[in-house]
């Protein structure tokens, strides 16, 4: 294996001769999706190394990237590495400030932004960033009258670097091949769920040998096509859209813009997706919107069908035997139903999807693979360049996560953490000693934080954030995420919080779908003039009461989590929000600053009260701030004794 | 950063303009010029001859008296299609889209002045009416692109919320690739940040592709912001004429919209 190279430019150098006409990435613009082959795109990627080269960029330094998934910034950070260089991807939809954090904090020299918007940005910070020099930007719509002191645009640093390629004809090729495995490949930055972002510093070889495994493990091949649609900022993307179509060659197909998304999907029908627990449960809650828009014919063929999916599909799926007769059925299914709902969803040619980052509802796990999509959940972490287990085909178990991937030892330590080690492990946080070590010990094993335990078959089955499960003043415990996860399979419910750490009982915030929940309305005649009315509305309190008493009964049948049952609710009078610290970019509660801003309410759904009146400070896209008030109703839900489940295990 | 701009050679000039329907005086003798490369806004209350003036200038009506010149010639009673053809484009107050076609057709209406292939060829189809269809739809795709409505491209136009509504007939009116851009209050009935975004439109055209834009706009603080000169009318007469700066600590101007006491 001397010879199998060990950064990405060398495997880009290889690629573009054994695919040189391939597709390597694709992106829709002016209506069309125009192709790059692997020998053009190498050659796009010199001409902008040597570009930077001439700008002065040296190994070692850092260039940030700021955009959305577009060709161009995907090869800035081939670019940068065929330099020496480290590429530090940003989360595009952050403010100012954020980013200000992470460039500082990670000393970039050069940042390229996509369009005016980002470039606004890095010029807003450009003075409280003492190292940062040179500005190159993608779109240059708008930038007609800025400053071009330490503007560049993309085209013209490529058009530097092709003359300075002819000037220097061996110097970028003698760079590549200075490169190793062992030097630092990428910055990742957290998205920050307990505090600020910390620098994720991984290797090339951290990338390149979990990259490889995963492909063994899945059997992924040059033919796959992914939709790259992810923050770049985020590991999945670095090592979905990046890392792995290096290593296989396939194509990595960049949508027309943010909105396109889902019809852009459907064009490309990709063969291998990724997605976030979220995204599947906004198809979720979108099909069954339509669903209910759909004539009466329409809606008994669907509940027809996808009750006998639920019995046949995830059977066929998982290699099992069924009758003839469920055999037809599911095969009529398929022609009236499945196929075209896949077709919508643009999952028509899907071979394998992933979903991770947090908990999936086994509902809505169980939808997607009745209809012979092969989901699969897989867990992992920044620090791990994403995988720690994966599921291995046939066994796929909605409450377990799987098996340790290839080259990764997994254990639980003695508090019931989980802990693991392997080839992905990550180099450390950058300028922060002290988190490494907390982190990372002597011989390799991270601790990730979260609380979990393998089952009987092997499988590893994660409980909550270690530090989120709690204790309920009994003694028994409190695991919010479970309960979240429960509540938010309902498609009127967009988000849960779940309250009970030293308490005497479990209690929730509800943040309402206000799609799913506002179409409801429309067909209900229900007037609404905000997310805040509908909120309030008494019907739909009552219906979200229903939900959570539905998810009570079942909660009472589980011999561990009848105490979580839901005692008191209440409806939150404004979406949580990244822009307002509640959430972060991905997506993840923060439980702290969550807790700490709405304690009045916390103490109200404790003490009893029918009502609690709050005022909360909002952030609008623009920075500007205001401030919503609201008297929040607190409503009592039936609980069940836990009788039941014990006449059951018995 | 209006200051800035330059303006270059006079492209319309209107000399002494009457308009009257039957007994009601709609604009009486009124003249300006606009200036290659500006943004030239006309403001004045309701009923106060803008509409009316953009009418004229885009060749709805023909004034009773006084003279339109256009890229230094005057020009004689011209029907609408001939105007636009001369390269002046408009968009109408009150939205005037196909609304049953799609985005994109509506886009490639805007196109049609510039189509030249014969019904015998669009029979046809292949060869020259292909070719002809295609450079077409990239033209439009660039202006898709720039108004960043890829998203709606195939939607009908009718389905679409208000200021989206907008933001399509601002793209037919480029479609045609004006030399003079008239728009009839485009930021009527939108919320603020629909607003930032036709403003930041509006200032983009005239910045990349060099189109002279005019406006008619009750939203001052938008006026003074986008616009290189101002015309005010009250009345079908011209108050006021000049930078925003002239035009707020104009007294006129002040009285006309603040109105004044009677005693005075």
């Amino acid at each position: 294996m001397a010879n199998t190279p060990d950064t990405f430019p060398k495997i880009l150098i290889e690629n573009a001769t054994k695919f040189a006409d391939k597709a390597a990435i694709r992106e829709k613009d002016f209506g069309i999706w125009q192709t790059w082959s692997w020998s053009m795109m190498r050659d796009e990627i010199f001409a902008l190394a040597n570009g930077m080269a001439a700008m002065g960029f040296k190994r070692g330094d850092k260039i940030a990237i700021v955009g959305r998934n577009r060709p161009r910034l995907y090869w800035s950070m081939c670019a940068a590495q065929c330099l020496g260089g480290i590429p530090v991807p940003v989360y595009q939809d952050s403010v100012a400030d954020e980013i200000q954090y992470v460039l500082e904090h990670s000393e970039v020299r050069f940042v390229i932004a996509e369009d005016q918007e980002q470039v606004d940005k890095m010029l807003e910070i450009f003075d409280r960033c003492p190292n940062m020099e040179q500005i190159i930007y993608d779109d240059f719509r708008g930038l007609g009258d800025y400053d071009k002191g330490n503007l560049t645009n993309f085209v013209d640093v490529q058009k530097q670097g092709r003359q300075y390629a002819k000037e220097n004809p061996d110097y970028l090729l003698q760079e590549i091949n200075k490169g190793t495995g062992a030097d630092v490949g990428i910055f990742l930055y957290t998205s920050g769920t307990t505090g600020k972002p910390k620098g994720v510093v991984m290797t090339n070889d951290n990338i390149i040998i979990t990259c490889r495994n995963s492909i063994e493990f899945d059997k992924l091949t040059a033919d796959e096509d992914i939709v790259s649609y992810l923050p770049m900022a985020w590991v999945g993307d670095h090592i979905f859209s990046y890392g792995q179509a290096y290593l296989t060659g396939f194509c990595v197909n960049c949508p027309e813009s943010e909105e396109t998304v889902a019809s852009d999907l459907r064009e490309i029908g990709p063969t291998y997706y990724f997605a976030p627990p979220r995204v599947f449960e906004n198809i979720l809650t979108s099909v069954t919107i339509r669903m209910q828009d759909a004539s009466k014919t329409k809606q008994k063929m669907f509940n027809y069908f996808m009750g006998v999916a639920k019995k046949v599909g995830v059977a066929k799926l998982d290699g099992k035997p069924v009758s003839g007769k469920e055999n037809f059925l599911y095969w009529l299914g398929n022609i009236l139903v499945y196929a075209p709902l896949k077709n919508t969803m643009g999952f028509s040619r899907i071979r394998l999807a992933y979903t991770a980052g947090e908990a999936i509802g086994p509902e809505i796990f169980d939808f997607f693979r009745s209809l012979g999509i092969n989901i699969k959940q897989l867990y992992g972490q920044t620090e791990a360049a994403v995988f720690i287990t994966m599921q291995p085909d046939g066994e796929i178990y909605a409450d377990t996560v799987g098996v340790p991937a290839i080259g990764v030892e997994v254990k639980v330590n003695d508090d019931g953490e989980v802990i693991y080690r392997g080839p992905g492990v990550f180099h450390s946080y950058y300028k922060n000693e002290a988190s490494t070590r907390e982190t990372k010990n002597d011989e390799g094993w991270v601790l990730t934080g979260d609380a979990g335990y393998f089952a009987e078959n092997g499988h590893l089955k994660i409980i909550d954030r270690a530090k989120d499960v709690g204790k309920y003043n009994d003694g028994s415990m409190f695991a919010p995420k479970y309960i979240e996860n429960k509540l938010k399979f309902y498609p009127d419910i967009k988000e849960v919080v779940a309250i009970g750490d030293q308490k005497d009982y479990c209690t929730a915030f509800i943040n309402i779908d206000l799609e799913a929940v506002g179409n409801w309305a429309e067909r209900n005649n229900v007037p609404y003039a905000s997310y805040q009315e509908l909120a309030g509305d008494e019907r739909v309190y009552k219906m979200i009461q229903d939900s959570i008493e539905q998810v009570n009964k079942d909660l009472s049948t589980d011999t561990l989590m009848s105490n979580s049952q839901i005692n008191r609710f209440l409806i939150l009078h404004k979406e949580l929000d990244p822009d307002d610290g509640e959430l972060t970019r991905t997506g993840k509660v923060r439980r702290r600053i969550v807790n700490e801003k709405y304690e009045v309410l916390i103490n109200a759904l404790y003490d009893g009260s029918k009502d609690c009146y709050i005022n909360t400070e909002v952030a609008f896209e623009d920075g500007r701030k205001g401030s919503i008030e609201a008297t929040l109703k607190i409503v009592d839900v039936k609980t069940y004794p836990p009788a039941v489940a014990l006449k059951e295990a018995s | 950063m209006s200051e800035e701009r330059k303006a270059g050679d006079t492209i319309l000039e209107v000399k002494d303009i009457s308009l009257s329907f039957g007994g009601v005086k709609a604009i009486t003798d009124v003249s300006f010029d606009i200036k290659q490369g500006e943004v030239r806004a006309i403001i004045g209350p309701n009923g106060a001859g803008k509409s009316s003036m953009l009418n004229v200038i885009s060749g709805f009506y023909h004034p009773q008296k006084g003279e339109v010149w256009f890229d230094g010639k005057k020009r004689g009673p011209m029907k609408p299609y001939q105007v636009a053809r001369q390269g002046v484009s408009r968009t109408f107050q009150n939205i005037a889209l196909f609304k049953g076609m799609s985005t994109l057709d509506n886009l490639m209406t805007g196109r049609i002045t510039q189509m030249n292939t014969n019904i015998f060829w669009q029979a046809i189809w292949k060869g020259p009416a292909e070719r002809e269809e295609i450079a077409h739809r990239e033209r439009v795709e660039h202006i898709i692109d720039f108004l960043g409505i890829q998203a709606i491209r195939k939607t009908p136009v009718g389905r679409l919320p208000y200021g989206m509504q907008k933001r399509v007939e601002l793209g037919r009116a480029l479609a045609a690739e004006a030399k003079l851009l008239l728009l009839d209050e485009p930021m009527a009935g939108m919320n603020l940040e629909e607003k930032e975004d036709m403003s930041r439109f509006i200032l983009d055209v005239n910045d990349e592709f060099g189109t002279t834009v005019t406006l008619i706009e009750h939203d001052i603080g938008v006026v003074m912001d986008l616009s290189d000169r101002i015309v005010v009318l009250d009345y079908g007469c011209k108050l006021a004429d000049g930078t925003p700066d002239v035009v707020r600590n104009d007294q006129a101007v002040i009285d006309a919209y603040l109105g004044v006491s009677h005693d005075k």
